[in-house]
C-alpha cells in the first residue's frame, strides 16, 4: 500500500471523459512521472490530487486520509506541496520573507493572529529559513525582491518553500517547462539531490523524456484519460504501446 | 525598544516629536504677515489631522498591506461617532465609554461587513462595501431616525438622561476633567501658538494607533497580509487560508475608523449621516493613494495634505489674489486672477485633483516616493540603502504597492 492511491477516479467536463477510471498506487519515497501526450488528462488528475478539482467518481487517499473535498491549504497542510508549471512565488516580498511564509504556515497551521509579534524575535523560524536558503545556494540573495530573480531562480525558491515544509510528498507540474537546457539540468540535479538526501515521494508531471528518464523511478503512462501502462523506465522506453501513443505512428 | 529594531524606534520617536511639535511647527508665519492664511496651526485643522491620519492608517491596514480597496470605510466612521454621541446622552460627556463603545461597536459593524463582502476580492469587493455604506448612509438618514436622528443629526439636549453627570462637571466632551475645546494661547514674537487640549488627545492616540500599525507591519500577520496582495495562490498552496487573515485586517481597519469617528465625536458633539456618504469613504482611499499606500507614513501624509488643502486652499479668494498680484500692471493682474480663479476657494479641489493626478502618474508610490527621491538626490546616496522614513526593507519597489 502506496502513500498514495488513487482509485477508479473519474472526470467528466460536459462530453470529454477527462479522467476515465484512473488507478495509481504511488509508493512511500518514490519518484513517480505522469507522461502523457496533450490532452491525456495529466493536470487535470494533478488538479484532482491537490483538490481543487472533485472527480466525479472515485477516492484519493493520501497517507490513509481521503484528500476528496478538501481545501488546496489542507491537503497542503496534510503534507503535500505543489510546485506550479510557471513558479509561483510571493513576487513583492524579499526571498527572505518568501521563505518565512511556509515556515510559519508549517508551525501555525492555517490562521493565526500573530499581528503584534515581532519577526526578529521569532529565532527558531528565522534560522529554518535562513538554512534552507543556504542548502538551495540562495543564502546571499536573501534581500532581493522575488520577482526580479532570474526564472531559474524563481523555480529554485519556489521548490525551496515546498521543502521546507518537510512534506510527505511533492508534486511537481512539468517544473522544466521553458527552460533552457542549462537550466533544466540544474533542475534534474536539483531535484535528484533532494530525493536522496530528503526521501522524499515526488510525483511528476513532465513533457520533456530528457527529464523524465533522469528522474523517475516509476512512469506511468496517460492515455486519452485513462493509464495505459506503468513501469519502470527501462520498460517504458521500448514499449511498443507507449510509442504508438506518445509518438505517433511515425515513430513506431 | 517596545519590540521594534533600533530604525523604527529612531522613526517612531521622530513622528512623536513632530506630532506633539505640530502646534509650534504649522505656525511658521507670524500673525498679521500677509502669508499668515497659510498657518495651519489652529485647534480644528490640527485635530482634523491627527483624526484623519488615524482613519488613513487603519485603511492602509487593509488596502496598503493586503490590496483589498474598500468603499465603505466611511460607514464604520458613522458608527463611531454615532457611539460616541450616545454615549454623552447616556452617561455624561467624559469620551472615554464613547470611545470604547465606538471601537467595539465599529469593530462587529466591520465583521459583518467584511464577512459577506470578503467573499470576492477586486472590483466586486469595492463594489459591496460601497453598497453597505451606501445602505447604512440611507439607514441613518431615513430609516434609523429613532437612533440617529436622522437628517438633524445626532446631538446631545438637556433632557437626557447623562446619568453620570455631576453638578461640577465639564458641559462638553470632556477627558476625567480636561475639557477638550480648551486651549492655552502663547504669544512669542509675531507668533502665536495655540495649544489644544482636544488636540493633544488626538495626537496621543495617534500616536499609540501608529505604534500598533508599526507593530502589525513588522509582525508575521503583516507579512501574510502583504503575501495576500502578491499572490493568494502561492498562499492557499503553502497551508495557508487568505479568508480569515483578510477578514482580520479588515476588521482592525474598521476598529480604526470607529476610533476616527468616535474622536470627530469627541471633539464637537455631534454625529451626521453625511458622515457616512461615499465621498467620504472615497476621501480615504484618496489620502492613502496620495501619500503613498503599503508604507508607514505615506496615509498620514496623504490624509494632512487633503485635510490642509481643504481647509487652507478653500479659503483664497479673488480678493487675496487681488492683493498678491497688486504690484503687476491692472490688466495681467486681471489675467492672472481671472486664471488662478478657478484653483482656489470652492476650486480647490481642482487643484487637489491636479495633485492627486500627477502623483499617481508620476509617483506611483506617493508623496512618500517624492520624498524618497528627493533624499537620494540630496544625498546622493544609493537606491538600495535604507533611507529614513521609507521602509526599505519590506518595500524595495514602493511602484509595485499601487495598483
Amino acid at each position: 500500500m502506496g502513500i498514495l492511491e488513487v482509485s477508479n477516479v473519474n472526470k467528466r467536463f460536459g462530453g470529454l471523459q477527462a479522467l476515465g477510471d484512473v488507478n495509481l498506487d504511488i509508493a512511500q519515497g518514490t519518484v513517480h512521472a505522469i507522461i502523457g501526450p496533450n490532452g491525456a488528462g495529466k493536470s487535470t488528475l494533478l488538479n484532482v490530487l491537490i483538490g481543487k478539482l472533485v472527480p466525479d467518481t472515485g477516492t484519493v487517499m493520501f497517507d490513509g486520509k481521503s484528500v476528496l473535498g478538501r481545501k488546496p491549504y489542507e491537503i497542503n497542510q496534510m503534507g503535500i506541496s505543489r510546485v506550479f508549471q510557471t513558479p509561483e512565488i510571493f513576487g513583492d516580498l524579499t526571498v527572505f520573507e518568501n521563505m518565512l511564509i511556509p515556515c510559519f504556515a508549517k508551525r501555525d497551521g492555517t490562521f493565526r493572529l500573530h499581528a503584534l509579534e515581532s519577526i526578529a524575535s521569532e529565532k527558531g523560524i528565522i534560522e529554518k529559513a535562513e538554512q534552507m536558503l543556504s542548502d538551495v545556494a540562495m543564502i546571499d540573495k536573501r534581500g532581493m525582491t522575488a520577482s526580479s530573480l532570474s526564472r531559474g531562480d524563481k523555480r529554485r525558491l519556489e521548490m525551496a518553500m515546498c521543502l521546507v515544509q518537510e512534506p510527505k510528498l511533492l508534486l511537481l507540474d512539468e517544473p522544466t517547462a521553458g527552460m533552457a537546457r542549462a537550466d533544466t539540468n540544474n533542475t534534474i540535479e536539483l531535484l535528484n539531490h533532494i530525493h536522496e538526501s530528503r526521501d522524499i515521494t515526488m510525483v511528476i508531471i513532465e513533457h520533456d523524456m530528457h527529464v523524465v528518464f533522469s528522474l523517475a523511478k516509476r512512469i506511468t503512462v496517460l492515455a486519452q484519460g485513462s493509464p495505459l501502462v506503468e513501469d519502470t523506465p527501462e520498460n517504458i522506453k521500448g514499449h511498443p504501446k507507449v510509442k504508438e501513443a506518445y509518438l505517433g505512428e511515425a515513430a513506431a | 525598544m517596545l519590540g521594534l529594531s533600533k530604525k523604527d524606534t529612531t522613526f517612531l520617536v521622530v513622528v512623536i516629536f513632530l506630532t506633539l511639535m505640530t502646534p509650534i511647527l504649522l505656525q511658521p508665519f507670524p500673525e498679521g504677515s500677509v502669508l499668515a492664511q497659510f498657518n495651519a496651526g489652529y485647534p480644528d485643522l490640527m485635530q482634523r489631522f491627527a483624526i484623519y491620519g488615524i482613519f488613513a492608517i487603519g485603511f492602509n491596514i487593509l488596502f496598503g498591506l493586503t490590496g483589498y480597496l474598500s468603499f465603505g470605510h466611511a460607514a464604520f466612521l458613522g458608527v463611531g461617532s454615532y457611539s460616541v454621541v450616545w454615549m454623552y446622552k447616556l452617561l455624561g460627556y467624559n469620551v472615554v465609554p464613547g470611545l470604547l463603545l465606538a471601537v467595539v461597536t465599529a469593530g462587529l459593524f466591520a465583521l459583518l461587513i467584511g464577512y459577506i463582502s470578503l467573499r470576492r476580492s477586486g472590483i466586486y469587493f469595492s463594489i459591496l462595501t460601497l453598497a453597505f455604506a451606501q445602505m447604512s448612509f440611507n439607514l441613518a438618514y431615513s430609516v434609523l431616525t429613532p437612533l440617529t436622528n436622522g437628517e438633524t443629526g445626532l446631538q446631545v439636549y438637556t433632557d437626557d438622561p447623562q446619568i453620570l453627570m455631576g453638578a461640577g462637571s465639564p458641559n462638553s466632551p470632556h477627558f476625567f476633567g480636561i475639557v477638550m475645546n480648551e486651549s492655552a494661547k502663547i504669544d512669542v514674537g509675531g507668533w502665536q501658538f495655540t495649544f489644544n487640549n482636544g488636540y493633544y488627545f488626538c495626537a496621543i492616540i495617534a500616536i499609540i494607533v501608529f505604534y500598533l500599525s508599526l507593530r502589525i507591519f513588522r509582525s508575521p500577520f503583516g507579512i501574510m497580509l502583504r503575501a495576500i496582495k502578491t499572490n493568494q495562490t502561492r498562499m492557499t498552496y503553502t497551508g495557508l487560508n487568505p479568508r480569515p487573515y483578510t477578514l482580520a485586517a479588515f476588521v482592525i481597519s474598521g476598529m480604526y475608523a470607529g476610533l476616527a469617528g468616535g474622536l470627530l465625536a469627541s471633539m464637537d458633539p455631534l454625529a451626521g449621516a453625511e458622515r457616512m456618504q461615499w465621498t467620504a469613504s472615497g476621501e480615504v482611499v484618496l489620502m492613502t493613494i496620495l501619500g503613498g499606500a503599503g508604507t508607514l507614513m505615506g496615509p498620514i501624509l496623504g490624509a494632512g495634505f487633503i485635510k490642509y488643502f481643504e481647509n487652507i486652499f478653500s479659503k483664497i479668494n479673488d480678493d487675496i489674489l487681488h492683493t498678491w498680484f497688486a504690484a503687476l500692471p491692472d490688466g495681467l493682474e486681471d489675467a492672472i486672477v481671472f486664471m488662478v480663479h478657478p484653483f482656489i476657494g470652492k476650486g480647490w479641489s481642482l487643484t487637489l485633483g491636479l495633485l492627486f493626478m500627477m502623483v499617481v502618474i508620476f509617483l506611483p508610490g506617493g508623496l512618500i516616493e517624492g520624498g524618497n527621491r528627493i533624499w537620494r538626490l540630496v544625498t546622493g546616496r544609493s537606491r538600495n540603502r535604507n533611507t529614513p522614513g521609507k521602509d526599505a526593507q519590506h518595500h524595495p519597489k514602493p511602484t509595485a504597492h499601487v495598483n
